[in-house]
């Protein structure tokens, strides 16, 4: 069991001062599947490098199965059950598919080991395994070996930073599947970043993070649809017409500024 | 053949034990063994020290290993070995040098080995460098190839020297007819205070020619390295050069990659990357579990497999 205790995070500001990251999330991480969400830039990556120990929070404390872990180095944090797949995998000259997934599986594992692996993220086993995990690998082939290798490494926890992002729509289907399976394979418990409604739609419990905070946080029944019926750019843009004269309005800006250009 | 001899041999050769097919093992300067075939000779030069290595014409999946062991510390020897292979030729050629040095003086080998490469025949040579032994005297190695490859002739050229050698200056010239073809994949790893230098020069004088020398290396500690390519266009061609370096403690490394065209369809690239490791490479390792010195290990290992 994951848990924040008044956890911040910050970074020097652009003009000297200090910019507030993450600003006191006190969380409790307990059920078997998370999905973390919210809009870009309020916090969620870096809360799953908190948790993984790629950064450490400048207030707070992390607790891990009762123990504070805030000061433990990433290896040690990986080696006490905490698993962090990467939003942007990193690629290897030389190091292979089957490499990594022995490097994250910890033991010797026979090739046929290493292709269950692969198949349950819906990779043709036998054209990766050995393939080097460079810049010949497309973003989506390298996201689904990220997530093989977390399987591999059957933690207790399991982080995943926006597993969809950069996968195909057409992969996207077989993605929820690997997700759905992994609920049901993984023992321990997952924490997923996505904006995907089909993979907040498979979580027991979602958090919503914005501006370095829980804004909300409950069962997926009590908070996906509010987050569903959130007003889109659209919406904020119709409601701006109302308000303004009909020139300035946001939707006949538009047109005005690209026939001054053309003429 | 002693331990010494053998764990040597292992090194640069991975033979256990004396080689199937043709071989020359030459140790402490004089023959230690030698096996010929029906279709591959080897006889000792005359004039020089050194053998000439013939290869008869359509001669297929056969191989020739010709180690070189110094176990003896003080031993300095030029040896110049030429190969004649024949046309059609498709063969394996493993010339490995090993060091041990455990006295206080330098022990020092330079292979000259010529490559006269026939019509349409391939070849893969593989050439390993080896130094061990905790004595002050250095090992030092300097090879020059020299190739020359006949029309339609290909040649893929494996060069590993991975620690222990503490100077070597390698130097490679090869010259291509028409349709020929050379692949060059050289693997370097220095330590300590050791220094390497390697020289390609690849002239393309055939139509259709091409060539591909490829250099990955790590320089640790205070070692030093050198690399100079200069691949020459004089034909309808194409060429690629590539040195890719990880850099780490205190060490230097100078990639010089040149090209020459001297025709207007000479199509050369010439790549050099030198950098540490990235972090983001060990951190995601370390999310594995894997200490910081265990994940430099692994992308070292993966880098110059």
């Amino acid at each position: 069991m994951l848990e924040l205790r008044n956890v911040s995070y910050e970074v020097e500001g652009e003009q000297g001062g200090s910019k507030e990251i993450l600003s006191h999330i006190t969380y409790v991480f307990d059920k078997r599947f998370t999905a973390i969400t919210g809009p870009n830039g309020g916090g969620k990556s870096t809360l799953a490098k908190l948790i993984a120990g790629i950064i450490t929070p400048t207030e707070g404390t992390i607790l891990f199965n009762g123990s504070d872990i805030t000061n433990m180095s990433i290896t040690d944090r990986a080696k006490a059950g905490i698993s962090y797949a990467f939003q942007q995998p990193v690629r290897f000259k030389g190091i292979t598919v089957k490499d990594l997934i022995t490097l994250a599986a910890g033991r010797k594992l026979t090739t046929a080991e290493a292709c269950v692996y692969l198949s349950e993220v819906g990779l043709c086993a036998r054209d990766y395994i050995s393939r080097e995990v460079n810049a010949s690998l497309s973003g989506g082939e390298c996201k689904r070996i990220e997530i093989a290798m977390i399987m591999a490494r059957q933690t207790e926890l399991s982080v995943f930073d926006e597993p969809e992002a950069g996968i195909d729509l057409w992969s996207f289907q077989n993605l929820i599947q690997v997700f759905e399976r992994m609920y049901e394979k993984i023992n321990g418990n997952i924490i997923i970043i996505s904006h995907q409604e089909r993979i907040l739609n498979i979580a027991d419990e979602i958090v919503v993070i914005a501006g370095g905070q829980v804004t909300q946080s409950g069962k997926r029944a009590e908070i996906l649809p509010g987050l569903l019926n959130t007003p889109n750019a659209a919406t904020n843009c119709q409601a701006l017409d109302q308000v303004l004269e009909p020139k300035e309005t946001c939707r006949g800006r538009q047109p005005e500024r690209s026939m001054a250009d053309n003429g | 053949m002693d331990e010494i001899q053998k764990t040597l041999l292992e090194q640069v050769a991975d033979l256990h034990e004396v080689p199937a097919g043709a071989y020359n093992i030459r140790s402490n300067g004089t023959l230690a063994g030698r096996n010929t075939t029906a279709n591959i000779d080897i006889v000792t030069k005359e004039d020089l020290p050194g053998i000439d290595i013939m290869i008869k014409p359509g001669t297929k999946n056969e191989s020739v290993h010709i180690p070189v062991l110094l176990s003896q510390s003080g031993i300095k020897e030029t040896v110049y070995n030429d190969f004649y292979i024949g046309e059609d030729c498709d063969v394996t050629i493993v010339a490995g040098c090993g060091i041990h040095n455990g006295g206080k003086e330098g022990s020092e080998h330079s292979g000259i080995h010529r490559f006269f490469v026939k019509k349409n025949a391939r070849v893969r040579y593989v050439e390993k460098h080896y130094g061990q032994g905790d004595g002050t005297g250095e090992r030092i190695m300097n090879p020059t190839t020299e190739i020359t490859l006949e029309d339609g002739a290909h040649m893929e050229l494996e060069m590993v020297q991975i620690k222990g050698i503490d100077s070597t200056h390698r130097k490679t010239k090869a010259s291509l007819s028409q349709g020929a073809s050379m692949v060059v994949r050289e693997k370097l790893m220095t330590h300590g205070t050791q220094y390497a230098r390697s020289d390609f020069e690849v002239e393309l004088n055939g139509s259709g020619s091409t060539a591909d020398v490829v250099s990955r290396s790590v320089a640790k500690e205070h070692s030093k390295q050198e690399f100079h390519a200069n691949i020459v266009g004089n034909e309808a061609c194409s060429g690629h050069t590539e040195c890719d370096a990880i850099i780490m403690d205190n060490a230097s490394v100078t990639a010089l990659p040149a090209l020459t065209a001297n025709h207007v369809d000479a199509a050369l690239i010439h790549e050099a990357a030198i950098g540490k490791i990235a972090g983001e490479q060990l951190i995601k390792l370390m999310t594995l579990g894997l200490t910081k010195e265990e994940a430099e290990e692994q992308i070292i290992s993966g880098f110059l497999k």
